[in-house]
C-alpha cells in the first residue's frame, strides 16, 4: 500500500512538469510582451529604452530556454516568480486568495453531497416513480445549466427581491455571503452525483451477490446496508473526488460573478492586465490541486478495492 | 423491446429549434441586433411589440437572442470539428503506429486532461485577445483529449482484426487504412462525444464572453448579453432571463441528443443509465 501510494505520488511529477512546460510555451509565444502592454496607452509610441529596461528587470530579455530553466528551478524551490503588477512574490499573491477558494469549494461540495446522494438513492429505489423522473430531469438540467446564469438569477431573487442574503462580496468571511455562490457552484456536482448514485444503485441491485444475499434470507435492511451502500459508495466517492478536483476550474466564473476573492477571480483579473507570472502560477496551482485530489482518490480506491493495484 | 427514445427526440427538437432560429433569424425579426438601438424604448418589459423586452440601449432582446444563436452554434460546431480532427488524427495514428509517437500523444493527452478545459481556453484567449477567431482556436484546442482516447482505444482493438490485415496485404498505405478501414468503425462513439462536445463548447463560449474575454459587445453573444444584463438586473431582469434561457435550451438540447444517440448506438447502455 505504501509503495503504491509513493508510486502514484511520483507519477504526478512528470505530468506537472509537462503542464508547466505547456503553459510556459503558450505564454512565451505571445506577440507583444507585458512591457509593451504596460507602455501602450494608445496615445504615445512606447519608448524603446523604457521597454528594454522593463524587459531586463523582469528577465524577459534572456533567451527562451534560459527563462524556462530559471522558471523550473524556481518552481523546485516553490518560487513562482514575481507579479508584474504588485511586484510581490506570486506565491504570496496566491496564498492571500486560495483560502477563500477552498472555503467556497468545500461548501459547494458539502451542499452537493448532502442533497445529491440521497436524491439519487431514493430515485433508484423507486425507478419509474414521479420522484425518480423529476430527479433525473433535474439532473440533466443541472448539467446543462450555465452556472453563472443560475447565480445571476439566485442573486436577483434572494438578494435583490427578497433581500434575505447579500448579493455579492466576501463580507469578511461571514457565512451569509457564502450561501449563494456555494449553491451556484454546487449545482453541477449535485446533478452528477444524483445521476451517478442512481445509476450505481440500479446496476449493483441487479448483481448476483445481491440476489444471493436475499435468497439466503438476509433482511432487506441488511442487504441495503451491507452490500448495496458499500458498493455504491466506491462509485460515489470517486465522483466526489473528481468533482472536487475540477471545482477550482469551474469556480472561476462564479467567483467573478459574486466578486468572491478567490484564485478564480485572481486569474481572470490577471489575464485582463496580462500579469503573466500570476496567470501561470494560478493555473499551476489549479492543476496541482486537480492532480493531488485525483491521486488521493486513486489511493483511497486502491485501499477499498485491492484489484486496482495490479493494473 | 424497442422503447421510445425520449432523449433523442427531445434533444433533436431543441437543437432543431435553435438551428431554425439561427438560420432564419432575418425572417423571424425585422430588427437589427446591433444597430436598432433606440433609447426611447430602453428597458421596456416584454410586451406584444418586444416579446423578450428591451435592453439598456433599447435594443430588442428577442432579436439579439435570435442572432446570438448564430454565434453560439458557429463556435460550438466549428470548435468541435477542430477538436474531432485533432483527437481522431492523434488517437488513430498513435495506436496504429505505436512506439515513441504513441508515448508522445499519450503524454500530451494526459497533460491536457490535467488542465481544466475552461482554464486552458482562458489562457489561450488571454494571449490571442477577444474575438470569434480566437474563440474558435481556444475552444478547438482544449477539448480533444476524450476524442483522442476513444479513437486510440478503438484503433487498438480494431487493428489486429482480419479485415485490417487484409487491407494491408492488399497494399493499402497506412493513411488509407486509417481513413477507410479504422475511422468508419468508430463513428458511433465519436458522434456521441462530439454532440456532447458542442454543448460544452457553447457553455464555454458563454462563460468566456460573460467574463469579457470572448465575443465583445455590441455583438449579440448570449454570454456578453448577460454581462450587460447583470448591471441592470433590478430594472430589467428580462434582459438576463432570456439569453440565459437560450444557452440552457441549446446546451440541454445537445446533451439530450448525445445521450439519445448513445442509447441508440450502444444498446448495452440502454437499460442501465437512462
Amino acid at each position: 500500500m505504501l509503495r503504491f501510494t509513493i508510486r502514484r505520488l511520483l507519477q504526478v511529477i512528470p505530468t506537472l512538469f509537462a503542464v508547466a512546460l505547456l503553459i510556459f510555451v503558450i505564454f512565451s509565444v505571445v506577440p507583444g510582451s507585458f512591457a509593451s502592454s504596460l507602455m501602450a496607452d494608445g496615445r504615445t509610441a512606447a519608448d524603446p529604452e523604457m521597454m528594454a529596461r522593463l524587459n531586463e528587470q523582469f528577465g524577459l530579455d534572456k533567451p527562451l530556454y534560459v527563462r524556462f530553466a530559471d522558471y523550473i528551478t524556481g518552481l523546485a524551490r516553490f518560487d513562482l516568480g514575481t507579479s508584474f503588477r504588485t511586484r510581490e512574490p506570486v506565491l504570496d499573491v496566491i496564498n492571500a486568495r486560495i483560502w477563500a477558494s477552498l472555503e467556497l469549494a468545500i461548501a459547494a461540495m458539502v451542499f452537493a453531497i448532502v442533497v445529491g446522494v440521497p436524491l439519487g438513492f431514493i430515485a433508484a429505489l423507486r425507478p419509474g416513480s414521479l420522484l425518480d423522473s423529476v430527479t433525473m430531469i433535474g439532473a440533466v438540467s443541472g448539467l446543462s445549466l450555465p452556472q453563472f446564469w443560475l447565480g445571476l438569477l439566485l442573486m436577483y431573487f434572494f438578494a435583490l427581491v427578497l433581500g434575505w442574503l447579500p448579493s455579492f462580496g466576501y463580507g469578511g468571511g461571514s457565512w451569509r455571503y457564502l450561501i449563494l455562490p456555494a449553491i451556484t457552484l454546487g449545482v453541477t456536482p449535485l446533478a452528477l452525483l444524483a445521476r451517478t448514485t442512481r445509476a450505481g444503485v440500479l446496476e449493483i441491485a441487479n448483481e448476483d451477490f445481491i440476489r444471493t444475499a436475499r435468497s439466503k434470507g438476509m433482511s432487506e435492511a441488511r442487504v441495503v446496508r451491507w452490500h448495496l451502500v458499500r458498493n455504491v459508495m466506491v462509485l460515489v466517492v470517486t465522483t466526489i473526488g473528481l468533482q472536487f478536483g475540477s471545482m477550482m476550474g469551474q469556480a472561476v466564473v462564479i467567483e467573478k460573478l459574486f466578486s468572491w476573492p478567490g484564485i478564480g477571480s485572481l486569474l481572470v483579473d490577471s489575464v485582463s492586465i496580462r500579469d503573466t507570472p500570476v496567470v501561470q502560477g494560478t493555473i499551476l496551482v489549479i492543476v496541482v490541486w486537480f492532480l493531488l485530489i485525483n491521486t488521493f482518490v486513486d489511493i483511497i480506491y486502491a485501499a477499498i478495492d485491492p484489484r486496482i493495484k495490479q493494473t | 423491446m424497442k422503447r421510445f427514445n425520449l432523449n433523442l427526440w427531445l434533444g433533436g427538437a431543441l437543437v432543431a429549434l435553435v438551428v431554425v432560429g439561427a438560420v432564419f433569424a432575418p425572417l423571424l425579426t425585422s430588427l437589427d441586433p446591433v444597430f436598432d438601438a433606440n433609447l426611447m424604448y430602453a428597458e421596456e418589459p416584454p410586451d406584444a411589440q418586444f416579446w423578450f423586452g428591451t435592453d439598456e440601449q433599447g435594443r430588442d432582446v428577442y432579436t439579439r437572442v435570435l442572432y446570438g444563436a448564430r454565434i453560439s452554434l458557429t463556435v460550438g460546431i466549428v470548435s468541435q470539428i477542430i477538436n474531432s480532427v485533432i483527437g481522431l488524427s492523434l488517437g488513430i495514428s498513435a495506436a496504429y503506429w505505436g512506439g515513441w509517437w504513441d508515448d508522445l500523444v499519450n503524454g500530451l493527452t494526459n497533460t491536457m486532461l490535467a488542465i481544466p478545459s475552461l482554464i486552458f481556453a482562458l489562457a489561450i484567449m488571454a494571449i490571442l485577445g477577444p474575438g470569434l477567431p480566437s474563440l474558435l482556436i481556444a475552444l478547438g484546442l482544449t477539448n480533444w483529449s476524450w476524442t483522442c482516447r476513444i479513437a486510440r482505444s478503438s484503433t487498438l482493438s480494431l487493428k489486429g482484426l482480419g479485415y485490417v490485415q487484409a487491407a494491408r496485404t492488399l497494399g493499402y498505405g497506412d493513411i488509407r487504412i486509417m481513413a477507410t478501414q479504422l475511422l468508419p468503425n468508430m463513428i458511433g462513439p465519436i458522434l456521441v462525444i462530439s454532440t456532447l462536445g458542442i454543448g460544452a463548447a457553447v457553455l464555454a463560449e458563454a462563460a468566456l464572453s460573460f467574463l469579457g474575454l470572448g465575443i465583445r459587445p455590441p455583438f449579440p453573444s448570449w454570454g456578453s448579453m448577460l454581462t450587460g444584463a447583470r448591471e441592470l438586473i433590478v430594472i430589467a431582469p428580462w434582459a438576463a432571463v432570456f439569453p440565459g434561457l437560450a444557452i440552457f435550451v441549446t446546451v440541454l438540447g445537445f446533451n439530450l441528443l448525445g445521450d439519445g444517440l448513445r442509447d441508440l448506438l450502444d444498446p448495452h447502455m440502454r437499460s442501465r443509465t437512462a
